[in-house]
């Protein structure tokens, strides 16, 4: 007997004749389908739900959370707007997150250059170690972080962030890059030589453009790698240069307003803005 | 197009690759290194003989990877049908399905941990739920649990088991479930015989990401978790922001490293970073 008719057995005590018939095959079979696609959803809703759930959270006119939503006001945004603390946290991530995407994304291509088409004694040990920040528990990072640069005075400084965020970010910048490095016809950059253009003039003129869709897709990621970041903010934040992360980490939990709601509202829909364009870029031919 | 065109000399490889080498130096290599230097300090192993000599201390560590793994097992058992449905399903759903996967993914970690918070709450929309449709009398204490620790990780995790395993089942021919159609096997044999085993590489370089991911945690447990649900991560933030107790917090950050380097270590043949993030986008 068969894993299939064994199967069938034990869940359907009918007839062996009502089984075979093709009606029943039909029937069972999309049945199945609509089981699969019922588990399926109820897991999909449960990925989505809890990202989507601050937003009615936000526009709720009550002062505690509120589910659903009672009235519809716009009073929490004007309190995250209209709160120095919460400026002042959202413009100095920023700056940090704009820095990082700069660092990251000029760093980490000139080094998937190098891995891809350069002749480096210790490539594979060098990528190894570029993606360690991401294997490196973050906890780890924070903590090693403020240990070198609370002597140097650079937590809650905006060196402090670029250097440890550059290096969270470039892990993304590195894969990104590489693969649309690795799609490119290197021939390109042979004639481009061949007809008497240098290396940087092959690069900006023929290579650049090439793999432009790529390196732009990898700078968003670098600016969500920074942005979104926590726990490592956490860690090398201080009270003259706190992080978004920071504030809204202390926030949820020791003063749970809606403001945080409305803070999450504004940052899901900037993750997903740049997400998008990430997407439409690296979805566009390089060609095209 | 291949990738074997080296034509960078020596020198401008090098040149090109310094910068990114003094930032992993800076922001990466040596602080590490200090801190594990930190963990020997005063020449003495006192600070791991403490770890494991304090009972409460192993229990951290033995909870930290029992959590690991159960959010481990958790993420393959809701990831694997997810994966498994959008290789399967006609482009245009299957996209609609990537965006489920992707909006959460790219959602910052804080902003889901504070929904859990909302949704787990004493007054929360859960129990609000249970006690208005009277299944419970008094509101359940969901939130500062173990449970909601691993529900919360759970759905922060589960995308980087979705990614692989679907990425790997995306690549397979359909010709090999065909084959197997063809010679007889009913779909429960071919699934069973043909499609799993093809998945497996997906479904371990997906468990390895979570299981790593898992143990160094800290926003998420930090926030949803009580006192009495503490991992690792919670446990070194703990010692250093309250305790001011760096040694100890360097060797607990010491041998949680470890574990994470040896796990990444055993399953590195099945672990790819870039097939895993390469299917991000």
């Amino acid at each position: 007997m068969s894993i299939d008719q064994a199967h069938d057995k034990a869940h359907f005590p009918l007839p062996r004749r009502v089984i075979a018939s093709p009606a029943f095959r039909t029937y069972s079979r999309a049945l199945g389908t609509i089981a699969t696609g019922a588990l399926v959803g109820c897991i999909l809703i449960f990925l989505l739900l809890p990202t989507l759930i601050v937003i009615p959270m936000s526009i709720s006119e009550t002062d505690y959370i509120q589910f659903p939503p009672r009235g519809l006001t716009l009073k929490w945004y004007g309190a995250y707007f209209g709160d120095a603390d919460w400026m002042a946290a959202t413009w100095f991530s920023l700056k940090i997150a704009l820095a990082t995407t700069a660092t990251a994304t000029v760093v980490g291509t000139m080094a998937a250059l190098a891995i891809v088409r350069g002749n480096l004694p210790f490539r594979s040990f060098l990528q190894t170690l570029a993606l360690g920040p991401m294997i490196v528990p973050h906890i780890i990072l924070g903590v090693a972080l403020y240990l070198s640069f609370s002597p140097l005075q650079l937590t809650g400084s905006l060196l402090g962030f670029l250097v440890a965020h550059t290096v969270l970010a470039v892990p993304y910048v590195i894969i990104t890059v590489t693969a649309s490095l690795q799609k490119f016809d290197p021939a390109l950059e042979l004639a481009a030589l061949n007809c008497g253009a240098n290396r940087l003039q092959a690069f900006f003129l023929v290579i650049l453009p090439n793999i432009a869709p790529g390196v732009a897709a990898a700078a968003v990621f670098a600016f969500l790698a920074s942005f979104d970041e926590a726990t490592v903010a956490f860690f090398i934040s201080d009270t003259g240069g706190k992080s978004i992360g920071r504030k809204m980490f202390e926030d949820i939990d020791f003063n749970l307003t809606p403001i945080i709601a409305a803070a999450s509202t504004i940052l899901v829909a900037t993750s997903l803005l740049l997400m998008g364009a990430a997407h439409v870029l690296n979805v566009r031919k390089p060609s095209a | 197009m291949t990738s074997s065109a080296r034509f960078y000399s020596q020198a401008t490889s090098i040149w090109l690759a310094t910068p990114l080498m003094l930032a992993l130096l800076a922001g990466f290599v040596y602080p590490v290194a200090r801190l594990i230097a930190l963990s020997f300090s005063g020449g003495t192993l006192n600070h791991y003989r403490r770890i494991f000599t304090e009972p409460l201390h192993l229990s951290v560590l033995l909870s930290t990877v029992e959590v690991a793994a159960v959010v481990t097992m958790a993420c393959l058992a809701l990831g694997f049908p997810v994966a498994y449905l959008m290789a399967k399903l006609s482009k245009g759903l299957a996209m609609v399905t990537a965006a489920c996967v992707f909006i959460p993914l790219w959602t910052s970690i804080l902003i889901r941990s504070y929904a859990w918070v909302v949704l787990l709450q004493r007054h929360g929309l859960i129990n609000g739920l249970l006690v208005k449709s009277g299944i419970v009398d008094d509101p359940l204490k969901l939130i500062y649990t173990q449970g909601a620790v691993v529900v919360a990780m759970t759905h922060v995790l589960l995308p980087f088991m979705i990614l692989p395993i679907y990425s790997g089942l995306r690549g397979m021919s359909p010709d090999y479930l065909r084959a197997a159609r063809n010679l007889g096997a009913g779909p429960t044999r071919a699934f069973l015989e043909v499609t799993v085993p093809l998945s497996l590489p997906g479904v371990f370089a997906g468990s390895v990401m979570c299981f790593v991911l898992a143990l160094g945690f800290y926003i998420t447990p930090a926030l949803v978790g009580g006192p009495s649900s503490m991992l690792m991560a919670t446990l070194i933030g703990q010692q250093t922001t309250v305790l001011l107790d760096w040694p100890f917090a360097a060797a607990l950050s010491t041998l949680l490293l470890a574990v994470t380097v040896i796990s990444v270590l055993l399953f590195r043949r099945t672990l790819s970073f870039s097939k895993g993030l390469n299917s991000v986008h």
